[in-house]
């Protein structure tokens, strides 16, 4: 029991990371159609520019400001150096130039940064806390707490604001969007701008559990992807609990059956999901009369 | 109010508007009748500024405006009333409306939503309900309200009556008269010639990308070719 409750932490713990990668993709994906494979580079750049402005010698809370704005600066000129030039194209193509941006983003790092693993200490020291047997990180409790504040921002911004209708709006029918003079363009901006931005703070958040690298990335957005499809891509909640399914199934795995197999289990999730039920658990039921 | 100068435009390499010719003057309201396919939706999308054109001028109040991005036009005062009526269908009926006024965001709203609501009293019930769930004839009526809460000053209608029951076309025409008699213009796209031309003060015959035919609505009801084409007469 007290083992399976420390699988269940583990699990949780880096669900809630692949739940806060696959919230960038259905953002992204409902205000232009389009998979952006960056949204792991997002998380690395947010780990890896906060571990070297701490180096460098900035307290640590500047740090992650920075790189969470210098993650979010990344995102728009995404958007608007690399997707935006190629507007009208086919969402394939649209899907290749972000493959392009993560090997390059990849690739940057790498000379910006290095190639070795880098960590950050922890916001509530290393000591785990005793609960039912299982020994729970803090930091574990501050991905899961920080994760939970983004998803309830997030939910406030669309359910509170005009703006997040309007996101909305331009996700469900961007003709009548523009219709109505909402400038489409610049909510995509605003889209990969949170998206980047959420990313940033899943890398700091994880850094201190998962250390970090130039190409932690790779991994983290096909992660990401699998716990999308799981929850049906363009479902918000579907992005959370995919997430954390997929980090639990990965947990669960690598504890009973062997730690070498944990990552294709993801990848068989998004197997049996897209021959099975492509539609995910919560994608879009249609109420729609026309 | 409205001049559209010899306007082309294509999808892709075929040009389905051939120079298309039309002007609305303040206060009017004018339909532009035509079959299936005649390019009636590509020239109310050119003019909103969701379908480039590929030459010729659009003039609003003799400004310029072909060059300007869609969300512009509708501040300018511009909206359409989308064909398939388009309306948000994940988002409440007020959310529609609220964001009808989006272009003009800084200003208060309130006034706009009370006389949409005296207009349309079904939305008035029903504010909270998702718009994918309304009737056909409901949500033609919200996405005539969601275009009225910009304010505009010229009102694109594209087949508002498409679909609808006869005494909802019949209310509808009864909506849009006493919009333009609250000094609306109007251009009215439609299929169902007879209702067009019957609150129409002029009328514009469009076929295959080109106006064939023009003048006062009364006389295009009149003419030979219209009545067996169009009016089944």
């Amino acid at each position: 029991m007290a083992e399976l409750l420390q699988f269940a932490f583990s699990g949780l713990t880096v669900g809630a990371i692949y739940a806060l990668v696959a919230l960038g993709f259905t953002l992204i994906h409902n205000a232009s159609d389009i998979i952006n494979f960056a949204q792991g580079e997002f998380v690395m750049l947010g780990g890896m520019t906060t571990v070297f402005m701490a180096t460098a010698g900035i307290p640590l809370p500047l740090a992650m400001l920075i790189a969470i704005v210098v993650t979010t600066g990344v995102g728009l000129a995404l958007h608007r150096f690399a997707i935006e030039p190629a507007r009208g194209a086919s969402p394939v193509a649209l899907i290749m130039i972000t493959i392009g941006a993560s090997v390059f983003l990849r690739g940057v790092a790498q000379i910006v940064f290095d190639k070795r693993f880098h960590s950050l200490p922890p916001l509530f020291g290393a000591d785990p806390i005793q609960f039912g047997g299982a020994a729970i990180l803090p930091q574990s409790l501050v991905v899961l707490a920080g994760a939970a504040v983004i998803v309830a921002l997030l939910w406030l911004f669309v359910e509170r604001t005009l703006l997040g209708k309007a996101v909305i709006a331009t996700a469900a029918n961007r003709l009548a969007a523009r219709l109505i003079g909402v400038d489409t363009r610049r909510i995509v901006d605003f889209s990969f701008a949170v998206s980047a931005a959420i990313g940033a703070i899943a890398g700091i958040l994880i850094t201190p559990i998962a250390l970090t690298s130039y190409d932690v990335g790779t991994l983290l957005a096909l992660k990401g992807f699998a716990a999308a499809m799981l929850g049906g891509i363009g479902s918000p909640l579907g992005a959370v609990v995919g997430g954390l399914l997929i980090g639990m199934i990965e947990a669960l795995c690598a504890g009973y059956v062997s730690s070498s197999y944990k990552d294709a289990a993801a990848f068989l999730i998004i197997l049996v999901v897209l021959i099975a039920m492509p539609q995910g658990l919560f994608g879009r039921v249609k109420v729609e009369r026309v | 109010m409205l001049s559209i100068e010899n306007v082309t435009s294509a999808y892709g390499r075929i040009e389905v508007l051939h120079g298309v010719t039309l002007r609305v003057e303040p206060g009017e309201i004018v339909t532009l009748i035509g079959a299936n396919g005649a390019g009636k939706t590509t020239l109310m999308h050119a003019i909103s500024g969701v379908q480039p054109i590929t030459g010729g001028a659009i003039r609003f109040n003799g400004e310029p405006i072909e060059k300007r991005p869609a969300h512009e036009r509708v501040a300018f005062g511009i909206s359409q009333v989308p064909e398939g009526r388009q309306v948000f269908a994940p988002l409440s009926v007020l959310d529609n409306l609220r964001l009808g006024a989006w272009s003009r965001r800084d200003t208060d709203m309130e006034p706009e939503l009370a006389r949409v609501c005296a207009l349309f009293p079904m939305l008035d019930a029903i504010l909270d309900m998702p718009a994918g769930a309304l009737s056909g004839g409901q949500q033609q009526m919200l996405a005539i309200g969601r275009a009225l809460m910009a304010k505009p000053r010229l009102l694109l209608l594209d087949e508002p009556s498409m679909g609808l029951a006869p005494n909802l076309v019949d209310q509808l025409l009864a909506v849009i008269r006493a919009l333009r008699d609250d000094s609306l213009t109007i251009l009215l796209v439609e299929q169902n010639a007879r209702a067009a031309l019957a609150i129409a003060d002029r009328a514009y015959v469009l076929e295959t990308g080109r106006v064939t035919l023009s003048g006062p609505a009364a006389e295009i009801q009149a003419d030979r070719r219209v009545r067996e084409a169009y009016l089944g007469i």
